[in-house]
């Protein structure tokens, strides 16, 4: 189980509150957590990462463990208690402009 | 008796208002989509309740949002929530907000860059949506025009998209660069007496028309003339506001340019200025009456460096000769310390009679005037900044 929180404005796009729960299959990481989170919630493709090369946007930012992810490999694993759901995996508006 | 919808985006979300014929008494519903900007919404032709909406930030990108009961609700339409994510033999569904460049080697592989803001070329780089033009005949028919400047059709109600690539292929396609506000396709005409034939601006490269349905395209921007470019009559790099049409004389096109009001009668082939006695001819909008094909309402802002009203007076100017002379109508609309904007996408007509005339600005009111233009008053006051008014008249 795997927890993921969203930006407001995404949450109010997928109509959803604070926090999604997520089943992983296999190594817990960006890749694997975002296909998830777009599979059961089509509505956030192209929000999160671009839909042709699945980069991350540019004001988009993740966060796990008090650790910022976003420049790392979306292929590296996420800390592990992130994969056990004890901590969540936070996408972020980046602070730019008002 | 017939009623009155209008569909205002804003820069923190979309607001519907609602009147009888009177036009006197509005319903205010909203805010949709808050904290998003909506850059348009507008109404199919054909279907009054089946209504698109432009919805992006720059943080997570573009949304198309639809609605087909008249706005009370939305959906995205190629990604409903709860609905399959790939097709029965696996391929992904339509998502209505992937827009792609044709990169197709039969149509859109030479379509590489286009000229930046210091002169070299720059990868075309999608941005947004700015205008949503459903088609006059179908309703699951729409036009897109993009940031970084391209045309997109959907059939489909908005599920997909195609880019009609033809446009981005014009010879002039790599010379065309962005304007302050970024390389935007802002205005789509569509001919009612003609399906093939359409127009398109851009700022800030000019104007275009196809007539074959968007698939082949030609600048039409002979006669006019912008100080601001290396040469003033170039065949592209005018910064084209935004044009409009009445649709009984759709051959007439009507232009409001970063410096100039302009006017052509042969459906583009030639322009000529008509700016005539307004005290600025800088402006965005530029709107024809519902009934009245000579009759042209413009908004004036002082210059390009300074966007709002000259002398702090915020003043409608119609024109009842199909331009050169104007009138100001300033019967309900701040005549001191007004220093507000009007947006290219945010006035529009109803078609009751009299018609009834409406305009959103960036400090957030709504003006409606339901006797053509003569006296305003503000419907809302204290909106965000208004990116886009579209009126539809219902029975």
């Amino acid at each position: 189980m795997i927890r993921v929180v969203l930006p407001s404005h995404l949450r109010r796009l997928a109509r959803l509150d604070y926090e999604v729960v997520l089943e992983v299959e296999g190594r817990v990481t960006q890749r694997s957590v975002l296909d998830a989170l777009e599979a059961c919630y089509p509505m956030l493709r192209g929000t999160i990462r671009d839909h042709v090369m699945h980069q991350r946007r540019p004001m988009v930012r993740f966060f796990a463990c008090g650790e910022d992810w976003s420049l790392k490999s979306p292929d590296a694993a996420l800390p592990d208690e992130v994969a056990a759901g004890i901590e969540p995996f936070l996408i972020v508006g980046a602070m730019a402009g008002g | 008796m017939s009623r009155v919808r209008l569909l205002v985006g804003t820069r923190k979300g979309a607001f519907i208002l609602t009147s009888d014929g009177a036009r006197k008494i509005w319903k205010v519903d909203g805010p949709h989509f808050a904290g998003w900007e909506i850059y348009h919404m507008k109404g199919s032709p054909t279907e009054l309740d089946r209504l698109y909406a432009s919805q992006t930030t720059d943080w997570f990108g573009q949304i198309i949002q639809r609605s087909d009961d008249g706005g009370k609700t939305w959906y995205q339409p190629g990604s409903p929530g709860g609905a399959p994510t790939v097709s029965p033999d696996g391929m992904p569904v339509g998502e209505s907000n992937k827009f792609v460049y044709d990169t197709s080697s039969g149509t859109g592989k030479p379509l590489t860059t286009h000229m930046w803001y210091d002169g070299t070329q720059h990868p075309w780089e999608f941005k947004r949506v700015w205008h949503l033009e459903p088609s006059l005949a179908d309703p699951d028919t729409l036009y897109a025009g993009v940031e970084d400047a391209a045309l997109f059709r959907s059939v489909d109600g908005g599920r997909s998209w195609q880019e009609l690539a033809g446009l981005r292929g014009h010879r002039t396609g790599p010379d065309w660069a962005p304007g302050a506000g970024g390389l935007c396709l802002h205005t789509i005409l569509l001919d009612p007496t003609d399906a093939g034939r359409m127009y398109v601006a851009i700022s800030a490269a000019g104007t275009f028309r196809s007539d074959d349905s968007g698939m082949t395209w030609q600048s039409i921007t002979k006669g006019l003339h912008s100080l601001y470019i290396p040469d003033p009559t170039a065949e592209v790099g005018h910064c084209v506001h935004r044009i409009a049409m009445h649709p009984s004389r759709p051959n007439v096109l009507f232009m409001q340019k970063h410096w100039d009001v302009a006017r052509s009668d042969d459906a583009g082939e030639s322009w000529y200025e008509i700016s005539g006695n307004l005290p600025s001819d800088f402006g965005f909008p530029i709107e024809v009456h519902s009934h009245e094909p000579e009759t042209v309402f413009v908004v004036p802002i002082k210059s390009d460096a300074e966007h709002y009203p000259p002398e702090g007076k915020l003043r409608v100017y119609r024109s009842r000769s199909g331009g050169h002379e104007w009138e100001a109508l300033t019967k309900g609309l701040p005549q001191k310390d007004c220093y507000i904007n009007v947006v290219r996408d945010a006035t529009s007509v109803d078609s009751l009679d009299p018609c009834g005339v409406y305009f959103g600005t960036t400090g957030g009111q709504v003006y409606a005037s339901a006797d053509g233009g003569d006296s305003w008053t503000a419907i809302v006051r204290d909106f965000p900044a208004v990116l886009s008014v579209e009126a539809q008249t219902l029975p």
